[in-house]
C-alpha cells in the first residue's frame, strides 16, 4: 500500500478494495518504525487519524463514493505551521510549546471533520530556513541520506513523505519552503499562484509571500491536492476571487505548441552545480521532445530577487511576531513588569534564526532606514514582476533549477547564514512575482535527488501542472520511498 | 501699548485629535459585536485576539462612515487609500501592531465653522483615517491604576472597535474655540449618524497639541494633553496648560515636549511621560488588507446619502424660525435640542420656544449636566408652558418657577401651577391688593400723590410680596399709579 500514490490510494479506498482506516493504520505504523531516524513530527496524531478514517469509512458505506471527495480519503502529514483545532501548533518554535489553537485553518477545513491527520510535521522555526535545522524540537532527517538536511522550511513535511510516513503533505512556501524541500527528498512541490489558496490559520511569516501547497509523490497527486485547498476565502483578503479549475482534467494533454523559456540568470546564478545546470538542460530538451517549443528566456532582475527578500520578508515577519509576547497564550517568562516580561519572553522563547531575522527586519523598517532598504526592495520587486510579465508574453512556462544543489550535510551551513540564504536564489524571483512555480525531480546527482522547477503565469496552474506532467513522464525518475 | 505686546506675545496655537467610535454593530476587522459594558471578553473571537494565522478583512461599513464623516467635514475623499501597520508592544494591543492607516488616509484637507462668542473660526481638518481600537487595560489593586496595581488584566471586548481618527490643523485660537470645536464636531458626527460620540462611553476621545507661538510667529514646543474627558475639561484643560506653559516662558524657562495629563480634580496639569524617547512605529503598508479603491460613483452616492448638517440646519432655523444667529446656533449644536425644539415650535411660538429652550431650559440642563434626552420635559410641556404665559394665566416670573418644578417632578406645566398655586393674581384681586398695600402704607401713597415717582417702586414691591410674586409687576405698577393719581 505505501508504493502507491496518494490518487491511487484514494481510487482503492473510494472501490472499497481499501478501507481508510487500514490506510492510516499502515501510516501510523510507518512512523512508528521510522520516526526515530528522521524525525519528520513535532506532534503525531495517530489515534485522531484512525478515528476520523473510521468516520470516513463509515461515510463511504453510508453515502457512497459521491459523499466523500478523493482527497478526504487519504491520510495526510500538515506542516506544524497551520492551525489545527484541539491539536498543538508549535510553528517549530519554542515559544507556541503548549499552544493548542481553537480554529481550523481554511485549507484544512477544506476536508471537512474528518481531516486524517497523521501529524504535525517539523519545520524550520516560523518556516524561516532552509534546512529545518532551525527548529527547537531537533533537524529533520533527509530519508535519501540521514547525515543530510531534508530541505526547509517544510523539512518535515518532505521528509515524511520521502519516508513513507504518509502519502503526501501540506507545506508552505514563502521563498521556496516548499519547492526546496520537494527537490531534496526526491518528490513534487508545488507554490500556487498567491491568492490562490487561503492564508487563514497559517501562521504568518511574511504575508505578501505566505502561500500554501501540496508536497507530493507525482504531479497528479499535486494536482488533487492543490484542488482540495483552492478558492476564495472571505476570511483571506488577499485570496483572489478567481475561479477554480479542474487541475486533473487537461493533465495529461501533452506540451504541444507550448512555449518554454530557459531562464539565463538562474541557469547561471551563483552557486548552481554543474550537475544541477545539467539536469535541468535535460528536462528541458524532455520537454522538447515531447512537443514543445523551448528558447532561452531573461529575468534581468531575478538575481536581485535574493537581497529584495531577504529585507521584505524580515520586515514583515518582524511585525508577524510580534503577537508572541506571553501576554495571551504561548511561553510566558516570569519577571517583575511587562517589558520585563516581553523581553525574556521572548528571549527564551525565539531560536537564534528568528532573533537574527527579527532584528533585520526592524531595523529595515526602522525610520531613517526605510526608504534605503524596505522601499527599495518593493521597488526590486515591481521589476521583478515587470520582467515576468514580459517573459510571459513570449513564453507559457519558465524552467529553471529549483536550487543550486543537492540536499547539503547536517551542520554545514547552519553557522552561515549567508550561505544558507543563497540556497534560496532561483526560488524567490517567483514568490516575489507571486506566480505559481512547482519543483520536480530530474535526476539524481551523486545519489541525490536534483529539483527542476517549472514557472507560469498567475493562475495557469492547469498549464504548470500539465508541462511538468509531460516531464515527469520523460524523465527517468519514479518517486523511491526511502530508507 | 504694553499690554496688546503682552497679548501678542502670548499667543496660543491649538491644535484637537478626536477619536471617535464609528457606530457599526460589528468591529473593524471581524465579526464580534461591539457592545459596551458587558462582562469582559465576551466579544472576542481568533481575529480580535491576535491568535496565530488569524487574518483581518475590513468593515465596509466602517469605510462607509469614515467616508461620509470626511465629507460633512468638507474633507476630500481619497480613491486610494491604504491600511498600515503601526508597530508597538502594550498589553492591550494583540497583534503587536495596530491597523492604522499612515500616509494614504481616506480623507484628507478639510474644515468646519465653529461659532464662537469672537464670531465664528474656521478649523481646518488635516486628515481624517481609519483605524482599530485596543483592548482595555484593567489594573487590579487599591488605586485601580498602574503604578503601585498587584496585577492588570486585559478586556478585549474593545480591542477592534473601528475608530475614526480626526487631527484638525494647529489654528484654534483660544480653549473656548477647542471646546466649541469638539462640541460642532460631534454634533456633526452625531447629525449624521457616524456616531453617538458618547464622551462618557468612550465613543469620543479628545487629545489636544497646546503652543504658545513664539514672539517671532513661529510655532513654540508643543505639549500634547490627553485625559480630557468631557468638553468642559477640553476648555478647562488647556487654559490650565496654556497659563502653565506661559509661566514657564514668564520666568525664562523653556517648554519641554511632552505628554501631560488634566486632573479635574485639582484644575491642574501634570507630566505624564517625557517625549524624549520618541517613539519609531515603523509604518508600512498591511499585507493582509488590499488597498482601499473608492469610486466616484460610491463617493458620490455616500454625498446624496447625508442628511442636513448642523450648518445646513442652522440656515434653516434662521430663516424659517425667523430665530437670530446665535440662537439658532445655540440650538442646532446639539440635535436633540434642535429636533426638541421643532417639536415644540409646530405648537408654539416659534420666537418665544427658542428664547426658553436656549435660555432657561439649557441652564437647568447644564446645572444638572444632563442632556435633553434624559430630562423629565417633554415638547408638550413647553408649548403648553408658553401658552399660559401668553394667555396670561403665570406671569413670566412665575413660568420660570414653574419650568424648574416641571424639570424637577416632570408634571404637567398646568399641573405645577395647579400644585403651587403659581397661577397669575388676576386684575379683580390685584385690586383688592392694591388698595391693602395704599391702606397700609399711606406714608408712602401720600409721597406718591405728591409727586415722589421713587416711592413707586417700594409700593410695587409690597404688592409682589403680598402676591408672593404671582402679579405682574407691570401691570401693578399701572394700577398703583392710577389710584393715586399721579
Amino acid at each position: 500500500m505505501l508504493e502507491l500514490t496518494a490518487f491511487e490510494l484514494a481510487q482503492k479506498i473510494h472501490a472499497k478494495e481499501i478501507s481508510a482506516r487500514e490506510a492510516a493504520e499502515v501510516a501510523n505504523t510507518r512512523v512508528e518504525k521510522v520516526e526515530g531516524d528522521i524525525n519528520a513530527f513535532v506532534t503525531t496524531t495517530p489515534d485522531i487519524a484512525t478515528e476520523r478514517a473510521e468516520r470516513v469509512d463509515e461515510r463511504l458505506k453510508n453515502g457512497g463514493s459521491d459523499s466523500v471527495n478523493l482527497w478526504e480519503t487519504v491520510p495526510l502529514v500538515v506542516k506544524d505551521v497551520l492551525s489545527t483545532k484541539g491539536t498543538r501548533t508549535t510553528c517549530g518554535s519554542k515559544i507556541l510549546e503548549d499552544f493548542t489553537p481553537v480554529y481550523n485553518a481554511t485549507a484544512l477545513e477544506k476536508f471537512g471533520e474528518d481531516l486524517i491527520m497523521v501529524g504535525k510535521a517539523n519545520m524550520d522555526e516560523f518556516a524561516m530556513g532552509s534546512s529545518t535545522e532551525n527548529s527547537a524540537y531537533g533537524p529533520t532527517k533527509n530519508p535519501w541520506d540521514l547525515s543530510r538536511v531534508p530541505g526547509g522550511s517544510s523539512g518535515g513535511s518532505a521528509a515524511a513523505v520521502a519516508a513513507g510516513e504518509g502519502w503526501w503533505a501540506l507545506g508552505t512556501d514563502t521563498g521556496g519552503s516548499v519547492r526546496q524541500p520537494g527537490a531534496f527528498c526526491g518528490m513534487v512541490g508545488l507554490k500556487p499562484t498567491y491568492g490562490r489558496v487561503s492564508r487563514y490559520g497559517l501562521v504568518a511569516f511574511a504575508s505578501s509571500l505566505d502561500q500554501i501547497g501540496p508536497m507530493t509523490r507525482d504531479v497528479r497527486d499535486s494536482a488533487l491536492l492543490l484542488q482540495a485547498i483552492s478558492g476564495h476565502d472571505p476570511n483571506d483578503s488577499t485570496s483572489a476571487k478567481v475561479e477554480v479549475p479542474d487541475y486533473l482534467s487537461e493533465l495529461e494533454n501533452g506540451v504541444s505548441g507550448l512555449r518554454v523559456g530557459v531562464v539565463t540568470e538562474l541557469m547561471n546564478a551563483e552557486g548552481v552545480e554543474p550537475e544541477v545546470r545539467a539536469i535541468t538542460e535535460k528536462t528541458a530538451r524532455d520537454l522538447e521532445e515531447a512537443g514543445a517549443d523551448v528558447g532561452e528566456v531573461s529575468l534581468p532582475h531575478a538575481t536581485y530577487g535574493l537581497p529584495a527578500y531577504y529585507i521584505i520578508a524580515p520586515a514583515e515577519l518582524s511585525s508577524n511576531l510580534a503577537r508572541f509576547d506571553g501576554v495571551r497564550y504561548g511561553h510566558r517568562a516570569t519577571a517583575s513588569g511587562v517589558h520585563e516580561m516581553y523581553r525574556r519572553t521572548r528571549e527564551e522563547g525565539f531560536g537564534d534564526e528568528a532573533k537574527r531575522r527579527i532584528m533585520l527586519g526592524t531595523y529595515a523598517l526602522s525610520s531613517g532606514y526605510y526608504d534605503a532598504y524596505y522601499a527599495q526592495a518593493q521597488k526590486v520587486r515591481t521589476k521583478i514582476v515587470d520582467d515576468f510579465r514580459s517573459a510571459f508574453r513570449d513564453f507559457d512556462i519558465l524552467i529553471s533549477p529549483t536550487c543550486p544543489t543537492a540536499a547539503f550535510e547536517i551542520g554545514d551551513k547552519v553557522n552561515d547564514p549567508l550561505a544558507m540564504y543563497a540556497n534560496d536564489i532561483c526560488a524567490v524571483p517567483a514568490s516575489l512575482a507571486g506566480v505559481p512555480a512547482i519543483s520536480i525531480p530530474g535526476g539524481l546527482s551523486d545519489g541525490l535527488p536534483v529539483g527542476v522547477q517549472l514557472m507560469s503565469d498567475h493562475f495557469t496552474e492547469p498549464t504548470l501542472l500539465r508541462a511538468a506532467h509531460a516531464a515527469e513522464r520523460a524523465s527517468e525518475f519514479r518517486f523511491e520511498m526511502k530508507p | 501699548m504694553a499690554e496688546t505686546k503682552e497679548k501678542q506675545t502670548y499667543q496660543a496655537v491649538i491644535g484637537l485629535e478626536f477619536h471617535v467610535h464609528l457606530a457599526t454593530k460589528t468591529k473593524m476587522f471581524c465579526g464580534c459585536r461591539v457592545a459596551y459594558g458587558d462582562s469582559p471578553n465576551t466579544h472576542t473571537c481568533p481575529v480580535c485576539l491576535g491568535h496565530p494565522g488569524a487574518l483581518p478583512v475590513l468593515n465596509e461599513k466602517a469605510i462607509e462612515l469614515g467616508a461620509m464623516a470626511g465629507i460633512a467635514l468638507n474633507c476630500e475623499v481619497a480613491s486610494h487609500a491604504v491600511f498600515a501597520r503601526k508597530n508597538y508592544f502594550y498589553p492591550d494591543l494583540p497583534k503587536g501592531y495596530q491597523i492604522s492607516q499612515f500616509d494614504e488616509p481616506i480623507c484628507v484637507g478639510g474644515h468646519i465653522d465653529v461659532p464662537t462668542s469672537d464670531g465664528t473660526v474656521r478649523v481646518g481638518i488635516t486628515r481624517l483615517h481609519l483605524e482599530e481600537d485596543a483592548a482595555k487595560n484593567v489594573h487590579v489593586g487599591e488605586s485601580g491604576r498602574m503604578h503601585g496595581s498587584t496585577g492588570s488584566l486585559v478586556d478585549f471586548n474593545r480591542g477592534g472597535t473601528p475608530l475614526m481618527e480626526i487631527v484638525t490643523e494647529p489654528d484654534i485660537p483660544t480653549p473656548e474655540a477647542a471646546r466649541a470645536t469638539a462640541n460642532q464636531l460631534k454634533s456633526i458626527l452625531q447629525a449624521i449618524g457616524v456616531s453617538e460620540a458618547d464622551m462618557e462611553k468612550g465613543q469620543l476621545r479628545c487629545d489636544a497639541n497646546v503652543s504658545i507661538r513664539n514672539p517671532d510667529g513661529s510655532f513654540g514646543v508643543k505639549t500634547e494633553l490627553k485625559n480630557m474627558n468631557s468638553f468642559r475639561f477640553v476648555e478647562k484643560g488647556i487654559a490650565a496648560e496654556l497659563s502653565r506653559q506661559q509661566e514657564i516662558i514668564e520666568d525664562g524657562g523653556r517648554i519641554e515636549q511632552a505628554t501631560m495629563h488634566y486632573d479635574p480634580a485639582t484644575d491642574e496639569v501634570y507630566s505624564l511621560r517625557s517625549k524624549e524617547e520618541a517613539h519609531d512605529y515603523r509604518y508600512f503598508p498591511e499585507p493582509d488588507l488590499l488597498p482601499l479603491e473608492l469610486s466616484t460613483e460610491w463617493i458620490e452616492e455616500k454625498k446624496a446619502r447625508l442628511p442636513e448638517l448642523p450648518a445646513e440646519m442652522k440656515s434653516r432655523f434662521v430663516e424659517s424660525y425667523d430665530l437670530s444667529e446665535y440662537d439658532a446656533g445655540v440650538l442646532t449644536a446639539d440635535r436633540d435640542l434642535a429636533s426638541f425644539y421643532e417639536e415644540v415650535a409646530k405648537s408654539a411660538d416659534a420666537k418665544q420656544s427658542a428664547n426658553w429652550i436656549s435660555g432657561d431650559l439649557r441652564a437647568l440642563l447644564n446645572e444638572e449636566g444632563i442632556e435633553i434626552s434624559d430630562s423629565k420635559v417633554e415638547p408638550k410641556d413647553m408649548a403648553e408652558l408658553i401658552s399660559l404665559i401668553e394667555n396670561e394665566t403665570v406671569s413670566r416670573s412665575a413660568a420660570k418657577a414653574v419650568l424648574a418644578k416641571v424639570f424637577e417632578t416632570g408634571d404637567s406645566p398646568s399641573v405645577v401651577v395647579e400644585k403651587e398655586g403659581l397661577a397669575q393674581t388676576g386684575s379683580g384681586e390685584l385690586d383688592g391688593v392694591i388698595e391693602g398695600v395704599i391702606a397700609d402704607n399711606p406714608d408712602e401713597a401720600e409721597r406718591v400723590r405728591d409727586g415722589d415717582k421713587k416711592v413707586v417702586g417700594f409700593l410695587v414691591g409690597q404688592v409682589m410680596k403680598a402676591t408672593r410674586g404671582n402679579a405682574d409687576g407691570g401691570r401693578a405698577r399701572e394700577l398703583l399709579m392710577e389710584k393715586l393719581g399721579s
